[in-house]
């Protein structure tokens, strides 16, 4: 089970066919506390760099886009009733949605952990 | 992820800073920019400010607030003179005593909102004391430096700052510093040598909807206040996001949102800070307009809006009653206190008593109904 980075501060867990999807917690950090979540609906098709979720934090509204191509198969309920759960844990029961991957090898183009954190370093 | 605004950790040069820019950094404040100054936004996290604040002592840095002396004569002509520009009663403001005014053009639309206060020292007599806000003073001041009898002069006063400190546990917080400040009475204002300090003018007002305090002192004595403050345990730093969080709650008006040149006191539901006497004499700027939005009301009006479900809607989002656009977002986030989800926006006169009303949210409509200000009742000290 690999994490990979998205430059916009998304991580995705590949599990077989299935990436999950969360803000890291870098980004939680930089958006302060999140008080709603706007999630997918499950079924949808989604590419590469569409918008898919939308987090509110007391400042402002992000979009938080797919890193990667697919189906959404499942969403965090919990978010719903608990948006703090981002800030608490963005890492683990912050995740935002659940997507069959549709072409594996747009993972590649991803960063591991060592690149996510000197791109987070670069952009401090 | 995207769309936040950006981070400033860098700082453009051109950005002034109060005098104590280098305690909110070392308290590991995020600065942003903010009306031409670097500032604070947040220290823990705009949520525990905003709740701490509730319910203890939040401490603010305000000093990027435009601070000047309005000198004359006497009251009377001072009164007089500050009157030509803005419809409130000043003549009858009482030694000691301050107000909520709004300084208006000629077309009765609002150059900026301010506080007066008279002096309560006798010696003084003459002497009003303007706060005015950070993004406007140049502009004001030149306005009102342009406007003034012969025999009354505007003397801007850039060093002194200005902190606030608001809460229920405010008094006690401040009663250490001088036995007299929680005999302040809500809109009273008092020269005082605070321990430790030296001369300050406190005040009982704020911006928040609590209990409160400003506290006006010079720059080079303003860290040793705000030290004193911070030491207290019922104290907590809150930054601009919280100071947002707590006005828009409380139902006050931001300049550059709810007000601006085009915005009339009426339409901004502001009636009150227009008395009978000068209403009878109309011998304020833009009066005819104002008088007439009086009579027949304005073609719009500032109004609280609660959405229904949990989506938020910021400023710009349009008002909708079906498909016809009926007014626009001024304010809107989430209210910690509120729970949820609170804005505040123009409606147009006619879509003012419907039922429901729609923000639009990212395309999407979001019910909300026109309710009463404020989202959360006032606690000022009575």
């Amino acid at each position: 089970m690999t994490t990979r980075y998205s430059k916009d501060h998304e991580w995705v867990r590949v599990e077989g066919e299935v990436a999950t999807v969360g803000i890291t917690t870098y980004a939680q950090e930089q958006l302060g506390d999140v008080v709603f979540v706007e999630l997918p609906e499950v079924g949808k098709t989604v590419a590469k760099g569409d918008e898919v979720a939308v987090v509110e934090s007391v400042k402002a509204a992000s979009e938080v886009y797919a890193p990667v191509s697919g189906e959404i198969v499942e969403t965090n309920g919990a978010l719903e009733g608990e948006p703090a759960k981002v800030n608490a844990d963005a890492a683990g029961e912050g995740w935002f949605f659940k997507l069959r991957l549709s072409d594996a090898s747009e993972l590649e183009a991803l960063m591991d952990e060592a690149a996510y954190k000197a791109h987070v370093e670069a952009e401090a | 992820m995207a769309g936040q605004p950006p981070e400033t950790s860098s700082t453009p040069e051109d950005l002034k800073r109060t005098p104590l820019h280098g305690r909110h950094a070392a308290a590991g404040a995020k600065l942003v920019p903010f009306a031409g100054y670097e500032m604070p936004v947040q220290y823990r996290g705009i949520v525990a400010e905003h709740q701490w604040t509730r319910e203890k002592a939040g401490l603010f840095d305000v000093s990027h607030m435009g601070q000047a002396l309005l000198l004359g004569p006497d009251h009377e002509a001072a009164a007089k003179a500050l009157e030509t520009l803005v419809p409130g009663d000043i003549a009858s403001l009482k030694p000691g005593r301050m107000r909520y005014t709004l300084l208006l053009n000629e077309e009765g639309g609002v150059i900026d909102d301010l506080m007066v206060m008279r002096p309560a020292d006798r010696d003084r007599d003459g002497t009003l004391l303007l706060v005015v806000n950070a993004a406007r003073k140049d502009v004001d001041f030149a306005h009102l430096s342009s406007r003034l009898p012969a025999g009354v002069r505007l003397t801007p006063a850039p060093s002194l700052a200005l902190l606030a400190v608001q809460g229920p546990a405010s008094a006690g917080v401040l009663r250490a510093l001088h036995p007299d400040i929680a005999s302040l009475a809500f809109m009273e204002a008092r020269e005082l040598a605070l321990d430790g300090v030296g001369q300050a003018i406190v005040t009982r007002s704020g911006y928040t909807g609590e209990d409160g305090f400003e506290i006006s002192v010079p720059d080079d004595k303003v860290g040793e206040l705000w030290d004193l403050l911070a030491a207290d345990e019922r104290v907590m730093p809150v930054g601009l996001g919280a100071r947002d969080s707590l006005r828009l709650e409380a139902g006050l008006c931001l300049y550059g949102h709810e007000l601006d040149e085009t915005t009339s006191p009426i339409e901004a539901d502001l009636d009150w800070t227009i008395p009978k006497r000068r209403r009878e004499a109309g011998d304020f700027p833009g009066a005819p307009r104002i008088l007439r939005e009086i009579a027949e009301g304005p073609s719009r009006r500032r109004v609280g809006l609660k959405p229904e479900g949990r989506s938020i809607a910021r400023e710009g989002a349009e008002i909708r009653r079906g498909e016809e656009v009926v007014g626009i977002v001024t304010s809107g986030g989430f209210g910690p206190s509120a729970g949820g989800a609170v804005a505040m926006g123009y409606v147009s006169r006619d879509a003012l008593g419907a039922d429901t009303l729609d923000l639009v949210v990212r395309g999407k409509a979001a019910p909300a109904r026109i309710v009463p200000l404020p989202f959360v009742p006032h606690r000022y000290a009575r």
